[in-house]
């Protein structure tokens, strides 16, 4: 018997060892421009060429600018790393959606959205949240720059087989609790550690219920929870997202793979190194408060009190926390007002996503307090179709700022950043300290729960407005 | 990749679990299409009180007297110890490229994050596991005794203590063997060049959708 792991793991060993390690095949590249040019580079001295060019897929997404784009990129830092990935490209002939393509957005949101993730794939991307795509059944991780100048090079990577957790949720969730709310309970229980040396494989009803848009999200913070990858079985759903998309197999071919794909199940009965069981009736609306993913409450709680803490290690990490984000222990959630909203990262920046958040705002506008409030599509075809569908004039009227594709303030390399001390309600996937600008305080919540604070001001049940 | 020597390094003590490679070396120095020169915007954030951009020169800016690696005894530190899950978080290699320009050999903690554990591997820095038990008795003998150093040698796998104490590490042997060799890994892998091109044309004809 064999988990969904064991059996991508199998299918692309090409050689066993050395010691405990073992050489895998690479059958998705996907590059970005901030952890590639060193990879190239070290490619080209060394002599070497691409292994295989149709595997790579390569797109500049940290950097774009998230507003008028005809000017390009005003930072010359930012657009040289920029203009340095289009010279790879073109160099040696890989696949690029450039900034102004329609198809350009953020990495983890277009591969996906092209067909070029498919069920049974191994996928790498230097970046640590590629473990989205393993929301189609695929093997999918993150990787330094080394391992991306090795993937160029040989198409295989020498790893070390990961244990194996299942984590199993199953129920119905309640009105207005959503995927990221799932992660974020998941990872507030086994924390940010919980599963590094992990494999996960997320299961159960809760689970065979969400969307692909859903899935993503969940296998997306799979890498907050420590695991490098995060996964889920092939079902109707994955088959249907594929169905149609630019890069999936047509007529005879397509027959085969769904054949194939549907394969892609642990088996029954199999086990697992460790189960962690979470009932998604009891899981409610999440916001952070701390500088941790781990550091979460649901919205009808209170700001944790250090002093209850008996770990020095922990408490003291906790008070640190309290101090960076500003808060006083015991607080109500509720009583934490923002500045920024943020929605938007490869967390939670799908059609859905946009539409769970257009729902909350519709015929509403952003609180006086709300100094900014943004919505940026994970990519051009995202933000095309939400247009089609009318969010954009949702969002606009309602006070939002609608903007171009891009990472943009999740981590702030490009022009949208929090100021000093600013509070803001992201949906993207990490609030450590400075991640969204120096001395920034960041909350993690769902496009829901981040649309509600922008209306009130500060956070509120979502369940409770609409 | 550089050979790793053996290393008898001062231990600058780092006292928070979960630090981040944000932490470590913050996005704006990302922008650079460099592997050096990270170094001295390592821990960015805590160790300057203004803001960093890159390109600063260290002379203009403004140390924050209470972060521990602007301590003048702990200057010139070979081995970062820290607590659970250092590295967690990006996957950028820039965080190990930024140890490693700063001058560290060796980083040791009761855990690291994966992806981070991996990528100081591959460019010969060490991350070293001990217990959490053995970890706090550094932290506080690192804290009472000024110059305090510790001796790492990968081919015993052994730290060793000013007092003599021998504690055993753990490492995988490939990791190993390139490590003390400085062994290049893709050089190592195109030797089952072969082996791979059979795997592919294997694949093609039975799964030819992966091929487009």
């Amino acid at each position: 018997m064999q988990t969904l792991y064991d059996k991508l793991w199998k299918n692309h060993v090409v050689h066993d060892g050395p010691g405990d390690t073992a050489l895998l095949y690479i059958d998705r590249h996907l590059v970005h421009e901030v952890t590639s040019p060193q990879a190239f580079e070290s490619l080209r001295i060394a002599g070497r060429k691409p292994w295989r060019l149709d595997s790579i897929l390569a797109v500049a997404d940290h950097n774009v600018p998230t507003t008028e784009r005809a000017n390009g990129i005003s930072d010359p830092i930012s657009r040289l790393q920029v203009e340095t990935l289009d010279r790879n490209c073109e160099e040696l002939g890989i696949t690029e959606f450039k900034m102004n393509d329609l198809r350009q957005g953020i990495v983890h949101v277009i591969g996906p959205e092209q067909g070029a993730t498919l069920p049974g794939m191994t996928v790498v991307c230097g970046d640590s949240h590629t473990s989205t795509h393993g929301a189609f059944a695929c093997l999918a991780f993150g990787i330094g720059t080394s391992e991306v100048e090795h993937v160029l090079a040989t198409q295989c990577l020498s790893i070390k087989k990961a244990l194996e957790m299942q984590i199993l949720v199953d129920g119905t969730l309640g009105h207005g609790v959503t995927a990221k709310d799932v992660a974020l309970a998941i990872i507030g229980k086994i924390g940010t550690a919980g599963g590094t040396g992990y494999a996960i494989e997320f299961s159960g009803s809760t689970i065979c219920a969400l969307s692909m848009e859903g899935r993503m999200t969940l296998c997306n913070m799979a890498i907050e929870a420590g695991a490098r990858a995060g996964m889920i079985a092939v079902d109707d759903i994955t088959i249907d997202y594929i169905s149609g998309r630019p890069l999936a197999p047509k007529g005879d071919s397509w027959e085969k793979a769904v054949t194939y794909w549907r394969t892609l199940k642990s088996d029954e009965g199999v086990e697992f190194n460790q189960i962690v069981k979470l009932d998604a009736a009891e899981i409610k609306p999440q916001v952070t408060w701390g500088t941790s993913p781990e550091m979460v409450t649901t919205v009808d709680g209170r700001v944790p009190d250090p002093l209850k803490i008996t770990d020095s290690v922990k408490r003291n990490d906790m008070q640190r926390a309290l101090k960076y984000m500003g808060l006083a222990p015991n607080m109500l959630i509720s009583e934490i007002y923002l500045d920024k909203i943020f929605i938007g990262s490869c967390t939670n920046a799908r059609i859905e996503d946009l539409r769970a958040a257009a729902e909350v705002v519709k015929d509403r506008h952003i609180a006086k307090n709300i100094k900014l409030a943004m919505v940026v599509p994970g990519s051009g075809l995202v933000k095309l179709q939400a247009e089609e569908e009318g969010l954009d004039k949702v969002f606009l009227n309602a006070g939002f700022e609608w903007r171009e594709p891009g990472c943009s303030m999740c981590l702030a390399m490009n022009d949208d950043y929090l100021s000093p001390g600013e509070r803001c309600a992201s949906t993207s996937n990490r609030n450590f300290e400075g991640r969204q600008g120096p001395a920034g305080r960041t909350h993690l919540v769902s496009p829901a729960m981040a649309a509600a604070a922008a209306v009130a001001g500060h956070f509120v049940d979502v369940r409770n407005i609409y | 990749m550089e050979k790793f020597l053996n290393c008898k390094g001062l231990v600058v003590p780092l006292d928070r679990a979960n630090v981040d490679t944000d932490a470590i070396i913050p996005k704006q120095f990302l922008k650079s299409i460099n592997r050096s020169g990270f170094g001295r915007y390592l821990f960015d954030e805590w160790r300057y009180l203004d803001y960093g951009e890159p390109g600063m020169e260290v002379a203009q800016r403004k140390p924050n007297p209470d972060f521990v690696l602007n301590q003048v005894r702990y200057q010139g530190a070979r081995i970062l110890l820290t607590r659970a899950n250092f590295g967690c978080g990006s996957s950028r290699e820039h965080a190990p490229w930024a140890l490693q320009d700063y001058g560290f050999q060796v980083i040791i903690a009761p855990s690291f994050a994966d992806i981070f554990f991996n990528n100081t591997f591959k460019i010969g820095l060490l991350p070293i596991v001990l217990s959490e038990n053995i970890v706090d008795q550094m932290f506080r003998e690192v804290n009472l005794n000024v110059g305090y150093y510790l001796v790492v040698n990968l081919e015993d796998q052994t730290v060793v203590t000013p007092s003599g104490e021998t504690h055993i590490f753990e490492v995988d042997s490939f990791r190993k063997k390139n490590l003390l060799n400085g062994l290049d890994e893709i050089e190592l892998t195109l030797q089952y060049a072969e082996k791979i091109k059979a795997f592919e044309d294997k694949k093609r004809i039975e799964q030819p959708w992966l091929f487009t």
